[in-house]
């Protein structure tokens, strides 16, 4: 909403402040300025000027060399403007002044233009005649602006006056955002009763006296509304006699300062009362509309209407028509029709002011498509007392600018009215909410400048119509609050039972997980939780996978956002592939996000979401860094017992020799592996790609923080080294397990030191040498201990089908 | 016998002080200390000295043994450093060289923000809380005093699965599920992914993160609400930023506010970061609407409580001078290694 600050000077004659004040005072008791613009910017020295004498440049046949009075002196200036004459009042920029644009009607330049006295082809000039351009505006916004020519005033103004002045443009317009509650400050009189109250001055309504001429409006037409619950109020007035023409000045200006366009003097008076009301009127053609007769009602399904911008409409039952006796006139509340419109012909008006039900309004705009002024202001809810002030206002007018006569009356179809709203003054109440003392006789104070009346003898509030947002206590402690000054509300910290901060176990384990993976060289990134149903071919889903029973979104912002995922590796690989396509190397990432999987579909009840810890990389590194970083981050959660890995993960996106599902206490927590070189392909990454996921919803249970010292060992450790030939398919997980289950109470740990396949093996077996250690937490091994744990641990060796070497 | 061992002596000596290695040392050792040594010698031919001169003569043996030990060990110490400095010398480094990294990795700057925001307030004595991502219509909307019709459920622009499953639009909700959970007072905050149908630009993203805080308890004010996040704007932002509340609109709060801090670039003077004006929006809070916690079983009588909301990225970008959102998700390595 933009608004001259004149205009709101007109109903607060008191106001005085600097823009800025203006601006920091409004937006500290809750109409916020978003920024506002003064109109005179790079307008100096710019007087208006009549010109005596125009004659022919010497030497040149485009250039005219005119004497122009300026009040105190007459000046000589040289134009190349075809459309002045001599006694043409203009504005003229004197030597040392400044304008705004140029005459091409361009981008405005900062600091704009500088006028100096020069010489044009060999002539002296002293100044500049401008353009409306020039000045800064625009014709749309000052129609009487002529096209390619200097601006001419009307005879009425004073030689050697500003001429910034009588353009209107020594004013400041502001822009204001408008919070959705406060439907009244979207009219120049509701921000202007805010900055009264804010100001602490008074506020005059515009008195409104309609001088009607003797006829009646019944004789003129009827109005039936047929649906009430979405027209709380339909009030219509009838003018004859209209003469068409320009509004005055004065109303141009301000529509124009709040980027409306000046067209005649029927249509800037609809749009003047929608700003200065917040009420959209109509007017109709009262001779287009057969039957006298005006009937409210819901259009049918499929129904069809062209709107008087010419476009055809689609529509429904759910859309509130404007009708005559015959046909549908207009869209209510949102547009006339073509059939009904307004020409400059037209003899008798019939004026509409109504109170539309804002919620239909807003949802039959949005399925229409058609967004107007007009329907901006319906669909917040309007108060059905404003129609009728607004449809006087606008009789008044036409009648006071000579536009035509006003017919007696008004027809007034109305639902009852409700109430107003009552509200229960608590005052300590409020200063308790608040943390404040603020009196009663100040909050009293508040009130009567925002027009609450008090009740004394109920204690009740009584709040005016228009402030639809008051309801209860909570609405008038925050009125107290504004015009007290939020500012001004003392600062304290909560005081009562303390409570312990802290994050729950999730999150912890979560927090362990950034940091090992950090730790390990893997940075963060974040990735979308919708993506688009392709992912699944891309990553080889099979077609009757669970994974592609994924939740859809019902308006997504297109295909590619459309699904929830369930599985969180497209993310992943489509961030590595951003790093390799832009040729970053050895690339390590993590994610932590969720998982969406239904528990049905459709969809009855929320999703299981499970965390993914997602870990990706290429370049430096393979399968078993990206092991390691598993085990890692297990030690650190206190996962002590040794994880399993089993090469059958079964998964189709992975290669299938160098994958593995990740089993922790008979658990499957999650998987890991080189991405699948088709894969790799589809994410157009031309390299080998190792991933781990591990499900942290299956992990966090297995997850402590618990920590036991188990003492440093006293007493020796025995060590043995065995080298064994194995079948190659005889996994080192396979021989560890052995060793495990057959080392006994001494076996105190194990470790690889040789693996090796090649010429002096024989064909199918490979070399596998371990270092076994034993050791007994109360006293030195003897040999023979540890030659018989040995002996068991090879008995079980050599049943699998292993050699001993020697 | 005397002059002979202060010959030995003086030889030995002499030899000492000629070598110019410690295996010279050793033989020169030997070939006086040692079984065969020249000293071991005169002590050998004892037997042929009169009896009475034997303590004597076996005191002065020793202390020609001894003086020559000492010199011997004197040299072997020097030597020793000597070979030490010599070795050391060889050793030097250009310390210049580059330094052998771990390449530690990187945390997401959503994260550390959040990280931030979450020490501050758990220190405060708040507890952290999630809720869903999927969410009932009526956690998102109604429960936060949004019914249907509300304008400010269609301005939202909310991703629906069904009529009534959606993806939350807000972090709120989750402040409907912790009063339901009915265990007061409470000091929570939530942080998490919400959505919203924004195309991606600079400045939105279809998917972000808000994190939002509750403060239910007796006796709670709108002073509370203000020193709290007064509080949290200081710690987050510096020790000298200020804190300004303007009236806003929440349909869940009432009275409502936005907080603006003062700009940290320019100290509040005005700049083009903070657009002149001195100040940057920075969150959103209010006084739990009664209805809001009527709705969810609390005695608005009884009970009176503050709640605020932030969004994440819009304070890791203020943070961190990101001036592009769409950095946040496309997880360039480049863009990761700068926090």
């Amino acid at each position: 909403m933009n608004t001259a600050l004149s205009w709101i000077k007109a109903y607060v004659p008191e106001l005085e402040c600097t823009d800025q004040e203006y601006c920091d005072a409004m937006t500290l008791s809750g109409t916020k300025v978003e920024g506002y613009e003064r109109l005179d910017r790079n307008l100096e020295k710019i007087v208006v000027g009549q010109i005596e004498k125009i004659e022919r440049h010497p030497d040149a046949d485009k250039l005219i060399v005119c004497q122009v009075n300026v009040g105190n002196e007459v000046i000589q200036i040289v134009t190349g403007a075809p459309n002045v004459k001599e006694g043409d009042k203009v504005p003229v920029v004197l030597d040392g002044g400044k304008v705004a644009g140029g005459h091409d009607g361009g981008p405005l330049p900062e600091d704009g233009i500088a006028i100096k006295a020069g010489k044009l082809r060999g002539v002296p000039s002293y100044g500049m005649m401008c353009s409306i351009e020039e000045l800064g505006m625009t014709r749309e916004l000052y129609p009487e602006a002529p096209e390619n020519g200097i601006y001419i005033f009307e005879d009425d103004v004073k030689v050697g006056s500003d001429a910034v002045e009588a353009l209107g443009l020594r004013d400041t317009v502001f822009e204001y955002e408008i919070t959705s509650n406060r439907v009244d400050c979207y009219s120049v009189l509701g921000i202007a009763r805010e900055a009264a109250a804010t100001f602490r001055k008074p506020f005059v309504m515009p008195a409104v006296v309609v001088k009607e001429n003797c006829e009646k409006v019944e004789d003129y037409i009827s109005v039936e509304v047929k649906d009430p619950d979405l027209c709380s109020r339909y009030t219509a007035r009838v003018c004859t006699n209209i003469k068409i023409g320009p509004s005055p000045k004065w109303m141009q200006r301000r529509l124009a300062a709040s980027g409306i366009r000046p067209i005649n003097n029927l249509v800037d008076i609809t749009n003047y009362v929608m700003e200065e009301y917040g009420q959209p009127m109509h007017a109709f053609d009262l001779d287009t509309i057969a039957g006298h007769k005006i009937i409210v009602r819901r259009a049918k399904d499929g129904d069809e209407f062209q709107t008087l911008d010419g476009q055809i409409r689609k529509l429904d039952s759910d859309v509130l028509m404007i009708c005559d006796a015959e046909k549908e006139i207009g869209i209510a509340g949102i547009m006339g029709g073509e059939n009904s419109k307004i020409t400059d012909e037209v003899k008798t008006v019939l004026f509409e002011a109504a109170t539309f039900n804002g919620t239909n309004i807003r949802k039959s705009a949005k399925r229409i498509g058609l967004r107007t002024d007009a329907s901006g202001k319906f669909e917040k809810g309007l108060d059905p007392h404003n129609a009728e002030a607004a449809i006087n206002r606008a009789c008044q007018l036409i009648q006071e600018l000579g536009c035509g006569e006003v017919v007696g009356g008004m027809i007034d179809v109305c639902v009852p009215m409700k109430e107003n709203i009552r509200v229960k003054f608590e005052p300590e109440k409020i200063n308790r909410l608040l943390g404040t003392v603020i009196s009663e006789e100040e909050m009293l104070h508040i009130f009567e400048r925002i027009d609450f009346q008090y009740e004394k003898a109920t204690g009740m509030l009584i709040i005016p119509s228009f402030r639809q947002d008051i309801v209860g206590f909570a609405d008038v402690a925050e009125e107290v609050a504004r015009f007290y000054g939020y500012d001004k509300i003392p600062v304290s910290l909560p005081s009562g039972e303390a409570t312990s901060g802290k994050l729950p176990f999730k999150l912890r384990v979560e927090q362990k997980a950034r940091d090992i993976a950090e730790f390990c060289g893997f940075s963060q990134g974040m990735c979308y939780s919708f993506e688009s149903p392709k992912v699944f071919d891309k990553l080889l889903i099979p077609e009757d996978s669970d994974l592609r029973k994924a939740i859809t979104i019902a308006n997504p912002l297109g295909e590619d956002f459309s699904i929830m995922r369930t599985i969180s590796l497209n993310g992943m690989l489509t961030s590595l592939s951003t790093n390799y396509n832009r040729r970053n190397k050895d690339v390590k990432l993590y994610e932590l996000g969720n998982i969406y999987i239904p528990k049905a579909l459709p969809l009855t009840e929320l999703p299981d979401e499970r965390m993914q810890f997602t870990l990706g990389m290429y370049g430096e590194g393979d399968f078993f860094t990206m092991k390691g970083v598993v085990e890692e981050f297990f030690d650190s959660i206190g996962m002590r017992k040794k994880a399993s890995y089993n090469p059958d993960a079964g998964k189709l996106f992975l290669h299938p020799g160098r994958q593995a599902e990740i089993i922790y206490d008979g658990t499957q927590v999650g998987y890991l592996g080189e991405v699948h070189p088709e894969v790799c392909d589809n994410y157009e990454i031309g390299t080998k790609v190792y991933v781990a996921v591990l499900d942290m919803p299956s992990v966090v249970p297995y997850a402590t923080f618990d920590r036991k010292y188990e003492g440093i060992a006293k007493y020796p450790a025995v060590s043995r080294d065995i080298s064994m030939v194995v079948p190659k398919d005889i996994l080192v997980g396979q021989i560890e397990s052995m060793i495990e289950q057959r080392g006994g109470k001494l076996l105190e740990s194990y470790k690889l030191f040789d693996i090796y396949e090649g010429a002096q093996i024989k064909a199918g077996f490979k070399s596998v040498a371990y270092t076994i250690t034993f050791r007994a937490k109360d006293r030195t091994l003897e040999e023979s201990d540890v030659t018989s744990a040995m002996k068991k641990i090879l008995n079980g060796l050599e049943s699998m089908g292993i050699e001993l070497r020697q | 016998m005397k002059e002979k061992l202060n010959q030995i002596k003086e030889e030995a000596i002499r030899q000492i002080e000629a070598s110019d290695a410690l295996e010279k040392l050793n033989e020169i050792r030997v070939s006086y200390l040692g079984k065969k040594g020249e000293l071991t010698a005169v002590l050998k031919s004892m037997k042929d000295i009169a009896p009475e001169d034997r303590p004597k003569v076996g005191q002065f043996v020793n202390e020609t043994r001894e003086e020559i030990e000492r010199v011997l060990e004197e040299r072997k110490v020097k030597m020793e450093r000597a070979l030490r400095e010599y070795k050391m010398k060889a050793e030097v480094i250009d310390v210049t060289l580059p330094a052998k990294k771990n390449n530690v990795g990187h945390r997401h700057p959503n994260t550390i923000a959040l990280e931030e925001v979450e020490r501050i307030f758990v220190g405060m004595g708040y507890e952290v809380v999630e809720g869903p991502e999927v969410e009932k219509d009526y956690y998102n909307f109604e429960a936060l005093n949004i019914p249907d019709g509300h304008p400010a459920k269609d301005e939202q622009d909310t991703f629906y699965i069904t009529g009534d499953i959606l993806l939350r639009s807000q972090t709120s909700p989750t402040q409907v599920h912790e009063m339901e959970k009915g265990h007061l007072p409470i000091r929570m905050l939530a942080p998490g992914r919400v959505f919203r149908s924004d195309e991606v630009d600079a400045t939105h993203s279809p998917s972000f993160h808000q994190v939002e805080g509750l403060v239910i308890d007796k006796n709670i004010t709108f002073s509370d609400l203000k020193g709290t996040l007064a509080e949290f704007a200081k710690e987050l932002f510096g020790e000298s930023t200020k804190v300004k509340f303007r009236p806003h609109h929440f349909p869940f709060t009432e009275p409502s506010a936005e907080m603006d801090v003062s700009c940290y670039k320019c100290g509040g003077s005005g700049c083009r970061f903070c657009k002149g004006s001195g100040w940057i929006e920075i969150l959103g809070c209010g006084m739990v609407h009664p209805h809001v916690l009527e709705m969810s079983g609390i005695n608005p009588e009884e009970y009176t409580g503050f709640a605020f909301g932030m969004g994440l990225e819009r304070i890791a970008l203020l943070k961190y001078e990101i001036d592009d959102m769409r950095l946040l998700y496309e997880n360039d390595i480049r863009f990761l290694k700068q926090f």
